[in-house]
């Protein structure tokens, strides 16, 4: 029994050694198996791993900037940043957002809407990265989200800052910042690195011409969170950098005291240096809060900006487009001139109207001017006068004339809202009507009706560049101490008078462009400008300066809305007596002091009638305390100077 | 036979003493070493509860190997089937008045410990398969008569714990059972046979799987199918293990581990840990000592005379490699989640036990390696 039992054994751990050999050759595939695996994770992928295991520990939040601030020409701001409390929730630091939003509701004052809104965005965004629930709560509701804080978790009390802006005189020409939409992260591009959750960017203005520049660079703060997202501690912060500041050609006093001065009326001012191009003053009016948009437009606030009729939200001094009417007539006569259509003698007879081509032209003035030349057509505005040098004149030797002075194309640079105008002639007619020129209208555009379209800053580049002597400048807002050539210019000519210098030596030796043949064609209409103010039967006599200080040299001009009807010009009726809509617009350009030209003013006054009556008193009053701060911004001026 | 016994007998405490397994002794040592240095990284490098707890543990277990190895293996041949059925009662002792913790009840609460019979099972089975098959003489082996109690042991125990549910042990329960069967000798054909109506029953089998354990197979098969679900403890797992590199972020420095981002570090992926902190060079040192453990384990089992030596040497011995290169196969990424801890490095009281006992069991072997068990 025992030796079968004893080789039965044998056998069978013979069998049992076979099998646990075949078991361990298999082990030892499988243990080199799982260093092949150590070998692929921890060697050959350890850069892909380390990579991730860093994206899991590190967490970065984005800091805004703070936005550059925008300064007057006397460095006061005029578009600041202030303090402002807001509430931020990170999403995944609280439980139950429901519960919260619930418990947040009784101590701000947030709408359903609201509400909604977050929550479409918490679904957007990453759960660690802030969302902005009200990003402008008042002192006493922030104290109170402080005092509940314990009970609120996730969300975040911040003082912040945000733009605001001391006053709406210059609501138009700075613009204003709004918080950034889906179409601003398409279109602009700096916004791709940029964009931080409830940063605000320039929609209008300098806002957003400057955008680009005055936002700032972003800073982050990078921590080291756990796997609940908790901050375990802070690795790096970098506190980005805050915008550039911008200084202006503006004088923030003038446009104060503009603003008021127009405040009732639809209308605009646009004031510039003769010389050098400088922005002095450019206002809109009505005006609007820009302050209302930095934190969320409210709609009642925004349907009554839309439906008010005097399109408070057009910055009617670069986006209006108002025919020139009678201040192109300036243009009209220095062409003729240059042209040698006209000597400055020639007269025609004004009866009141004249007939060509078979329709009546009619001169504003039913009984006419008498004998008229051209310093009398122009101080008295003889339409009549310049339908016969318009005919001479021809619309294509006059649109190249009123482009060269700045018509017809943007004067300004970096502003969208801007609009070109139309300085209309025979090509242009062919390409956008796809009709003929009709004689006809060359007598339309003499007087600055018909196509003619332009906005008040053309009509006071226009003016600025009669009053230098007839040089090219370009109209500036972003102060730059550069580019004083036309001073240098006449304060070499008042040293040398008896030295004109010829054309081609203006230009290599000052760099300057003249837009002139003869520069004596340029003083015989800036003579008549003063006529036209300054001497009795002048189209704005009646509100001049007599002071030598302020005397200004300006030309009226109205833009007709509806053409009177024949029954109306018998019956005489007054533009007051119309409809507030069809009444004409009231335009007036000047540049004062006349003895020695500093700034060139353009008013416009929509449907406020004659130039005469409705725009002139306003840059009556406008020149004077332009005037009157002259000094101080020349004092301001040579101090810059010297600094450099 | 006679001879052999009258010399087995003759041992003196000494010779027993000296002929001990030391490198085995000496590798789970410093095994058990480098598993209460985990647990003190995994503690955030302080001395709290997991760490002491764990220290006492592995001492107090230890100790009892060491005890258990100077137990006579005769005595283990004559109750293995005894001590099968103890670990089968508190099995179903766990069924009626089992704790139960996240949605699954495997713990039996002894008071001074909670005690997983189901770890212990591991061990249970072998045993009784290791009794069995060295009973059973070569020419009934695969008699079908004779394949029917290894079956029923095999089954009933794992459909216990397969229910409570822990799929993850079961499965390792069955491979160590499997492995004995085979080793002992049981024919290919009845293995391909009940894997093919293994297959067959797979469908019945996931109807009966709970959600969670179905996601988690779908979810090794395309761990990005979810990221922050299912998948998350794979992907977090190969982050860490590939994060370290080759020589690891440093003792008490592997961020992943430290800021929470994986999950079950004490037990299931503490070598993820160990990986994670000390490299590529640490991972091949704790796969070293493990190798050097179920080698001498084999070795054991060669030396030693009786066929149940050999049976439970090797089955235990390969039990152990499984348990091993499952659960690294698992934080690797290999396999799915099945939840399996490792030997001796994972925090658990009941799997040290076990593996502990398995260990005096083996040692025992080795002692009395001459000793005829019956």
């Amino acid at each position: 029994m025992l030796s079968p039992s004893s080789g039965n054994t044998v056998i069978k751990s013979k069998l049992i050694g076979r099998r646990m050999f075949l078991l361990t050759a298999a082990k030892a595939i499988v243990t080199f198996g799982i260093i092949g695996r150590l070998v692929s994770l921890q060697i050959n992928e350890r850069t892909k791993y380390k990579t991730l295991s860093d994206k899991n520990r590190f967490r970065e939040w984005k800091l805004a900037p703070e936005r550059g601030v925008i300064r007057d020409f006397f460095d006061k701001e005029i578009a600041s940043n202030q303090q402002v409390y807001q509430v931020h929730l990170i999403p995944e630091n609280s439980k139950d957002i429901e519960k919260l939003f619930v418990r947040l509701k009784t101590i701000l004052n947030i709408t359903e809407k609201k509400l909604f809104y977050l929550r479409r965005v918490i679904a957007k965004q990453k759960p660690w990265e802030p969302i902005i629930v009200s990003d402008n709560i008042t002192w006493s509701e922030f104290s109170r989200l402080n005092l509940f804080l314990h009970e609120l978790e996730g969300v975040k009390p911040i003082v912040s800052v945000a733009r605001m802006y001391p006053d709406n005189s210059s609501a138009h020409i700075l613009g204003y910042v709004s918080q950034v939409s889906a179409k601003d992260l398409q279109t602009k591009k700096y916004l791709k690195e940029l964009h931080v959750p409830g940063m605000s960017i320039g929609k209008t203005g300098l806002e957003r011409k400057l955008d680009e520049e005055i936002i700032g660079k972003i800073g982050f703060q990078r921590y080291e969170v756990n796997a609940y997202g908790k901050r375990i501690k802070q690795i790096l912060i970098n506190e980005g950098q805050a915008g550039k500041s911008f200084k202006t050609t503006l004088d923030f006093e003038v446009q104060k005291f503009t603003s008021e001065l127009i405040k009732d009326k639809a209308a605009a001012v646009c004031v510039m240096d003769v010389y050098n191009g400088d922005i002095v003053s450019l206002v809109s009016s009505p005006t609007f809060q820009p302050n209302e948009f930095v934190h969320g437009l409210d709609k009642n606030y925004w349907n009554s900006l839309i439906k008010n009729e005097m399109k408070p939200l057009t910055n009617k001094a670069i986006a209006g487009l108002y025919p020139p009417g009678s201040t192109i007539k300036t243009l009209v006569a220095l062409s003729a001139l240059e042209n040698g259509v006209i000597k400055p003698l020639d007269t025609f007879k004004c009866e009141g109207k004249i007939e060509l081509y078979g329709e009546k032209f009619h001169c504003w003035e039913k009984d006419g001017h008498g004998i008229v030349n051209l310093r009398k057509g122009i101080q008295r505005s003889c339409d009549v006068y310049f339908y016969e040098v318009a005919r001479k004149l021809g619309v294509d030797r006059l649109s190249e004339t009123a482009k060269k002075f700045g018509l017809g194309k943007k004067v300004l640079d970096g502003f969208i809202e801007e609009r070109a105008g139309v300085v209309p002639n025979t090509k242009w007619k062919k390409k956008f009507i796809g009709q003929n020129w009709y004689l006809g209208e060359t007598l339309h555009s003499g007087i600055g009706q018909g196509y003619f379209q332009s906005t008040p800053l053309q009509l006071c580049l226009m003016t600025a560049q009669i009053a230098n002597g007839g040089f090219e400048i370009k109209p500036r807002i972003i102060f730059d101490k550069k580019n004083n050539n036309l001073r240098e210019y006449i304060k070499y000519k008042n040293e040398n008078p008896n030295d004109p210098l010829p054309t081609d030596l203006l230009v290599s030796n000052f760099e300057l462009k003249p837009l002139f043949k003869n520069q004596e064609h340029i003083n015989l209409i800036k003579d008549a400008m003063f006529s036209s103010s300054n001497e009795p039967g002048g189209t704005s006599y009646r509100h001049r300066w007599e002071n030598k200080k302020f005397t200004f040299a300006g030309k009226t001009g109205s833009s007709q809305i509806k053409r009177f009807t024949e029954a109306q010009r018998e019956a005489e009726v007054k533009q007051e007596s119309l409809p507030y809509k069809d009444r004409d617009h009231a335009l007036f350009v000047a540049y004062a002091p006349y003895s020695d030209p500093k700034y060139a003013i353009s008013v416009l006054v929509e449907h406020g009638g004659s130039g005469g009556k409705a725009a002139a008193p306003i840059a009556k009053k406008v020149i004077k305390k332009v005037l009157e701060r002259h000094e101080l911004r020349e004092r301001i001026d040579s101090l810059l100077g010297e600094q450099v | 036979m006679f001879r052999a016994r009258s010399i087995q007998s003759s041992l003196s405490i000494k010779d027993k003493i000296i002929s001990i397994d030391y490198i085995l002794v000496i590798s789970i040592f410093i095994l058990g070493l480098t598993s209460i240095l985990a647990m003190y990284s995994t503690d955030g490098g302080e001395f709290k509860y997991h760490t002491k707890s764990h220290i006492l543990r592995f001492f107090i277990f230890f100790g009892m190997f060491l005890t258990l190895s100077f137990i006579q293996i005769r005595f283990w041949h004559s109750q293995s089937y005894l001590i099968y059925i103890l670990f089968f009662v508190l099995l179903l002792g766990v069924k009626y008045f089992g704790l139960t913790s996240s949605g699954s009840k495997r713990w039996l609460d002894l008071y001074f410990m909670n005690l997983q019979p189901s770890e212990l099972m591991k061990v249970g089975l072998i045993l009784f398969l290791a009794k069995y098959y060295h009973r059973t003489s070569i020419e009934n082996l695969n008699r079908i008569r004779y394949l029917f109690l290894p079956i029923v042991v095999l089954i009933a125990p794992i459909i216990l714990v397969a229910t409570q549910p822990d799929l993850g042990t079961a499965l390792l329960i069955a491979a160590g059972g499997l492995t004995v069967a085979w080793l002992a000798g049981v024919r290919v054909k009845f293995f391909a046979i009940s894997g093919l109506a293994f297959l067959a029953l797979l469908p019945i089998a996931i109807s009966f799987l709970k959600p969670y354990q179905k996601s988690r197979i779908l979810t090794f098969l395309n761990p990005e199918r979810d990221p922050l679900g299912a998948g998350y403890q794979i992907i977090q797992s190969k982050i860490a293990i590939g994060s370290g590199g080759l020589f690891g972020k440093g003792f008490l420095q592997g961020s992943q581990s430290y800021l929470d981002y994986l999950p079950e570090k004490h037990t299931d992926f503490i070598f993820t840990l160990f990986s994670e902190e000390f490299g590529f060079f640490g991972s091949l040192f704790i796969l070293f000592l493990y190798a050097i453990i179920v080698w001498r384990i084999i070795k054991i089992g060669n030396v030693t005379r009786s066929n149940f030596g050999k049976l439970f040497c090797y089955g235990f011995g390969t039990a152990f490699f499984i348990y091993v290169v499952v659960n690294m196969m698992m934080v690797l990424g290999l396999l799915p989640i099945v939840g399996s801890p490792l030997p001796i490095l994972s925090y658990g009281g009941s799997s040290m036990m076990a593996i502990m006992l398995g260990l005096g069991i083996v040692m025992s072997c080795k002692v009395y390696k001459d000793t005829p068990v019956n």
